[in-house]
């Protein structure tokens, strides 16, 4: 049991965390047709944090969240303006902004001397959950003593905020959300600040992906902002029960994708883990598929929308 | 830039950087020349963003091409192999887009997420289990990531040349059914086009372009490769026939600009540079484009306040109606046609009496002329004489009478 | 010759044009709206009198429906004013209640019929109040006066497109107001649906309430509404539907679009 709290506890909290960070607000992307929002803001992070390590020469969190952050608003704010400046359809103005973007970061990267420090695209996509191991821990008494949770490994608490800041928010602005969400125009009416809340809204869903990022890579990211909120959009038809599947959804994605990664290869005969990152994706593309195939709520009932 | 640089790109532009490197500008061009034409159809039907589904999708198939080749004893790294598979697991990536967004109550973006995230995070794993496999150590497949022309083969070169060539061919053959097709499927559809078919070919097309573009972009930037030519291209032209030969030159300029770049110097990867010279022509389009460019549009859109202003402020003029709006009274000062203090000038109430004379009439027209060509055109700010003859202006002022005389007038100021 | 009272308001500056009467419960002036570079909406001068019922006739896309979202900040205005009771829109949306077209949100939304015209009551529950007894019983009477209480906890997605403009009438008699604003409430309705708007409008006018609807069946104007204003990008005439709603004055809005035979069958204004 040791060797568990040292070497899987905390990849384990870390990817739920990172799972129900992005599946909060995946649930308002998805309901307000901006899901690939999420996929844009995760391809941008890249260039962010490489921007960030040329200015500071370092690689260190704050820095790297920053520039990473900045990144994702000035992808979104970009994404805004080819669309209304070009009048291009979203999805376009997406795809041109995000690819520019990450190839920017891309050629940056090439550019710079990164020998010493540890970045690459490969790293930015898939993370290391693996490697975000609890080395100071002897057991599951750790978890009460000082000493050995100093050593905890910093992704954990800093996940651990971006989860709790994301579902806090997502609770005060609960109603908000859900009715600019519904009847953005019906909102603006009641005097609700529309174009704020949604600007609000991918901002947080930025936090989730540039806190998820490096602990998880980008691939989590994107699954974690659209796989669960979707399965979970099959199985009910209420807001408030979408959103308490689409957590479950992410748990079990982030648990059973961890312990597959890690175990299932030896299951096979195999001698080596494989991505976890990976796998976390996968199964929450399971999910997804046997909510397409079985889901209650699976088929359309309403009149589309018009327009 | 030292000259250096510059000798090297002249002489990578003229084709005299190597024989791999011009094979690898020339295959660029003529890919970029294809997605963009290609991408342009996708583009049309507002499902650009497909193609990003179709890109990630076709990672799965690159290892498990790879694991069987090895299985079957064969070399794991051959480059038609690895495509085959690619494309088959991109075909199966595009069919479950299509699937759930047709049978289940999500929309398209999210099955197209759902889709790329998926198919991606199971090539990423399939990639390490290669890792793992004692051929696989040096198997180099995370290339198919961002794309790489350093140190590639002759033969890898060549089969993407002849790709890029046969894709534009098919583009050229089958440019027309496209075209009506992503203009009006339904009228396609009634012209006897089959709109299954052609839909299939844009999306083998599409497939085809991804596939080829994998070695050289990369699976996650070749749908830039797709998506930014067109849109670039749509800022140039109104006509969908034009869009594809304008897209399809651009992307072929940014190819073969972006290959001859990346081979003049060490550390310029190929795949980033093409985009980034595609994203380039694009900002210049967004910014410059004479009808639907920003600066146009700007312009335009000033144009056409001043004009609304101008308008009611001479229409309250006439009417002796006080005026509250700010830049409505900033541009009659502007024009002299009130003065400072708010009173018209002479030059303004013969403005406003031609203005309220020009609403007077389209009174009279209204009701006049049934026809919807003419009394469909009122907008408020289109003159009368626009639209009618001078005879017929003649007529509704003999209805109207004549001219009343009119006398100075305040604009008034905001309380 | 300038009237005395122009020669007056030239002398001591003051404005000609007066400030919106502090009882009109809606006014709009000065007011166009564009779309794609063109107006939609010509210099629009509006005055609603106090408890009437307006009837917004005009053309499709004359610019109805981008008059009052225009008014209500929707969409904006390239120049123009609103006054709410005296007010500027801002301090006044408390006394507004806005009644979309059906067409302009997603049915299939995840979301019960009760908590849409729940949503009517954001004002009062804020961000996180509890939904207590009292709020849920006053959403449920709301859906009551619209014929629809037996709904309250369907999707609604399984509702017909009348029941969910009675749905949307719900939520906006929630929202407690004084002014009522409609985009189109008539629009592809069962006729039991449109009985069962037009009593309530009528028993919003028995309690001083203010209803304006943009509306597009010509037949009904005079049984449904007291006032009308006719909008073909410009203001044709407004007035009451007694002395405006003539043959003459729908001949200028419509143009060729109506023949004069269908005017004649329409029960018009005597003017």
């Amino acid at each position: 049991m040791n060797a568990f709290v040292q070497l899987d506890l905390t990849p384990l909290l870390i990817g739920v965390l990172a799972a129900i960070a992005c599946a909060l607000p995946g649930n308002f992307l998805l309901l307000r047709r901006q899901a690939l929002i999420g996929d844009a803001i995760s391809h941008v992070v890249l260039p962010g944090i490489v921007v960030a390590f040329l200015v500071t020469g370092t690689i260190t969190t704050w820095p790297m969240m920053l520039g990473a952050g900045g990144a994702a608003i000035v992808a979104v704010v970009l994404i805004e303006a080819v669309r209304r400046l070009g009048r291009i359809e979203p999805g376009a103005a997406m795809g041109v902004v995000f690819t520019a973007m990450f190839a920017a970061g891309v050629l940056l990267l090439e550019q710079t001397d990164t020998s010493g420090v540890h970045i690459d695209v490969e790293h930015a996509l898939y993370g290391s959950l693996e490697s975000l191991i609890w080395l100071s821990a002897d057991g599951w008494g750790s978890l009460l003593d000082p000493v050995a949770l100093a050593g905890l490994p910093p992704e954990l608490p800093r996940m651990a905020a971006a989860a709790a800041l994301i579902a806090l928010l997502t609770g005060v602005f609960w109603r908000p959300l859900k009715l600019s969400t519904f009847d953005e125009g019906f909102a603006a009416t009641l005097g609700l600040p529309v174009a704020a809340i949604s600007l609000g809204l991918v901002v947080a869903a930025a936090v989730a992906a540039v806190a998820a990022f490096d602990a998880v890579g980008s691939i989590i990211v994107i699954a974690m902002f659209i796989c669960p909120p979707a399965a979970a959009r099959l199985m009910t038809n209420r807001l408030e029960r979408q959103v308490a599947w689409s957590v479950a959804f992410a748990t079990l994605s982030a648990v059973l994708g961890y312990v597959l990664a890690g175990w299932g290869p030896l299951w096979l005969g195999g001698t080596h883990a494989v991505s976890a990152a990976g796998m976390i994706a996968t199964v929450s593309g399971v999910i997804l598929a046997l909510a397409c195939l079985l889901g209650p709520h699976r088929a359309r009932v309403g009149a589309a929308r018009e327009a | 830039m030292d000259t250096g640089f510059w000798q090297a790109f002249l002489a990578a532009l003229a084709l005299q950087a190597g024989y791999n490197s011009a094979l690898v500008a020339v295959g660029a061009g003529l890919l970029g020349a294809a997605a963009g034409a290609g991408g342009t159809f996708l583009f049309l039907r507002k499902r650009a963003l497909v193609s990003d589904a179709v890109a990630h999708a076709t990672l799965p198939g690159i290892g498990i091409a790879f694991i069987l080749m090895v299985m079957l004893g064969g070399e794991g790294r051959s480059l038609p192999g690895l495509l085959l598979g690619s494309a088959v697991s991109a075909t199966v990536g595009l069919f479950l887009v299509e699937w759930i967004a047709r049978r289940t109550r999500l929309p398209e973006d999210a099955a197209i997420g759902a889709v790329l995230s998926v198919f991606f995070g199971f090539g990423i794993v399939l990639l390490t289990v290669i890792q793992t496999m004692s051929s696989g150590r040096q198997a180099g497949l995370e290339s198919f990531l961002l794309g790489s022309t350093a140190g590639m083969l002759y033969a890898d070169a060549v089969t993407i040349a002849v790709g890029g060539a046969l894709c534009v061919g098919v583009v050229l053959l089958l440019r027309r059914p496209m075209t009506i097709v992503s203009f009006d499927p339904d009228w396609a559809a009634a012209s006897g086009v089959s709109v299954r078919g052609v839909d299939l070919a844009i999306m083998g097309l599409v497939m085809a372009v991804t596939v080829i573009g994998l070695k050289i972009v990369g699976l996650i930037l070749v749908v830039a490769l797709l998506i930014i030519p067109p849109v670039t291209a749509r800022f140039w032209t109104e006509r969908t026939e034009r869009v594809v030969w304008i897209a399809g030159a651009l992307g072929g300029a940014a190819g073969y600009l972006g290959a001859a770049l990346s081979a003049s110097a060490p550390d310029l990867p190929t795949g980033p540079l093409i985009v980034l010279v595609s994203f380039g022509l694009f900002m210049l389009s967004l910014l410059l484009a004479p009808v639907r460019g920003v600066a146009a549009a700007l312009w335009r859109h000033r144009r056409f306040q001043h004009d609304v202003h101008r308008r009611q402020g001479l229409l309250a003029l006439a009417r002796r109606e006080a005026i509250f709006d700010r830049l409505t009274l900033k541009v009659l000062r502007r024009e002299g046609l009130i003065r400072p203090d708010g009173v018209e000038t002479p030059d303004g109430a013969a403005q406003a009496a031609k203005v309220l004379r020009d609403e007077k009439r389209w009174d009279v027209a209204r009701r006049v002329y049934r026809d919807e060509t003419i009394a469909g055109r009122y907008d408020g700010l289109t003159s009368i004489e626009a639209v009618l003859t001078r005879d017929e202006i003649a007529e509704l002022d003999r209805r109207l009478g004549p001219p009343v005389s009119v006398g100075p007038r305040i604009a008034g100021a905001v309380p | 010759m300038p009237s005395a009272e122009v020669r007056l308001a030239a002398e001591d500056g003051r404005a000609m044009r007066p400030a919106a009467p502090v009882d009109s419960p809606f006014a709009v002036q000065e007011t166009t709206v564009s779309y794609g570079g063109k107006p939609v909406v010509f210099n629009v001068d509006f005055v609603a009198p106090p408890n009437s019922m307006v009837a917004i006739v005009g053309p499709n896309g004359a610019g109805k429906s981008s008059l009052l979202k225009a008014a209500l900040g929707i969409v904006p205005s390239v120049s123009g004013r609103v006054t709410v009771f005296g007010e500027p829109l801002a301090k006044a949306r408390r006394r507004i209640a806005y009644v979309p077209q059906r067409a302009s949100v997603d049915w299939d939304f995840p979301t019960r019929v009760i908590d849409v015209v729940l949503m009517g009551m954001y004002r009062e529950l804020g961000l996180l109040k509890l939904v207590r007894r009292a709020h849920r019983e006053h959403a449920t009477a709301c859906l009551a006066r619209v014929g629809m209480a037996d709904f309250a906890d369907r999707q609604i997605g399984q509702l017909s497109g009348g029941q969910q403009q009675r749905v949307f009438l719900a939520r906006a008699l929630a929202q407690g107001a004084d002014l009522y604003l409609l985009d189109e409430p008539f629009a592809g309705v069962d006729a039991a649906t449109e009985k069962a708007i037009i009593d309530v409008l009528k028993s919003l006018k028995a309690e001083r309430k203010t209803v304006i609807a943009v509306h597009h069946d010509l037949a009904t104007v005079a049984d449904y509404f007291d006032h009308v204003l006719l909008v073909n990008v410009r203001k044709i005439a407004d007035g009451p539907v007694a002395t405006t709603f003539t043959g003459e004055n729908l001949q200028a809005t419509y143009g060729g679009r109506l023949a004069t035979a269908h005017i004649d069958q329409l029960k018009l204004a005597s003017a």
